[in-house]
């Protein structure tokens, strides 16, 4: 049988690889929202083993309102880069200085 | 080994090589077709853990429209691929050094030890006509009902968000508005001349 700790070892692999593409593609908006859409995964893979592993239903709920939410921030996020690319004629994040932070 | 390790095993290596391959292709465009190949695989991690109803909405939703909205955007994005690769090489000894470290902490905390099949015991299988839809469609309309309307007011925010980012006005566009039409009176257009017969 499939134990819990394989399905949180999956998980937690699969967050720190987006950790990682985090960090090696930061001037690449695109890539760093598909990261972000990663661990949105990650963390979702760890509700639905416990679910299964504790028998609550809760957890796929939560599950659900997370797919929820990361569409509607994908849709936004995506609105910002079509207007932002429009202004700018790039997605470098190193071009994004106009708030001079 | 049993079929159903041997499954999950092999799902479990193609979302992992898939994520590997979402952060470090050279092109944005593969990257999202690996995410693509990394959530159908694990919508099959999924039903193997039975939950069959976000299997499902996982591809529907995620490959269905988020990805295809991703690509929408590469597409029709021009990107320069050479500027934005320029700190890859520089940066990835960092990234995989701070992967390693964080996978092996998180791997410590939720290690077989901590919560191996002795601590939780694999639940028992449901029956053939067991529905995870039923199942989570009875709690999510009573139990979560607000939280429910609270998710489809954020999808409502999100869609008048996207469309009044992206929208513009186009100077060169020709267009009629349909206020000035209905407001058009008899007199604007006709104009009534009195004049002599022409004599034939």
């Amino acid at each position: 049988m499939i134990a819990l700790s394989d399905y949180l070892i999956l998980g937690a692999i699969l967050f720190a690889i987006s950790i990682a593409g985090i960090f090696i593609n930061r001037k690449n908006v695109i890539v760093l929202l598909m990261c972000v859409e990663l661990m949105l995964l990650a963390v979702n893979i760890n509700f639905v083993a416990f679910s299964h592993f504790l028998g609550d239903s809760a957890g796929q709920v939560f599950v659900f309102f997370i797919l929820t939410v990361a569409a509607a921030e994908a849709a936004i996020g995506l609105a910002i880069l079509v207007v932002l690319f429009r202004s700018k004629q790039s997605i470098n994040v190193e071009d994004m200085d106009a708030l001079k932070g | 080994m049993t079929l159903e390790k041997l499954i999950f095993y092999v799902l479990a290596a193609v979302v992992i090589l898939a994520a590997m391959m979402v952060v470090t292709r050279r092109n944005p465009v593969h990257s999202a077709l690996f995410l693509i190949l990394a959530f159908v695989a694990c919508s099959g991690i999924w039903i193997l853990a039975e939950a069959e109803f976000l299997a499902i909405v996982l591809v529907l939703v995620y490959v269905g429209a988020v990805m295809v909205l991703f690509l929408f955007v590469l597409m029709m994005l021009d990107i320069d691929l050479a500027v934005l690769r320029a700190g890859f090489i520089k940066m990835l000894p960092l990234g995989v050094v701070m992967a390693v470290a964080m996978a092996a902490e998180l791997i410590l905390v939720v290690r077989a030890e901590n919560f191996g099949l002795d601590k939780y015991a694999a639940p028992a299988r449901h029956a053939a006509d067991y529905s995870n839809t039923e199942e989570i469609g009875s709690v999510l309309y009573t139990v979560y009902m607000y939280p429910f309307e609270i998710a489809a007011v954020i999808l409502l925010v999100a869609i008048i968000a996207a469309i009044g980012l992206t929208m513009r006005k186009r100077p060169d566009t020709k267009y009629l508005d349909p206020t000035n039409q209905v407001l058009v009176k008899r007199d604007d257009r006709v104009r009534m001349v009195s004049m002599d017969a022409e004599k034939g």
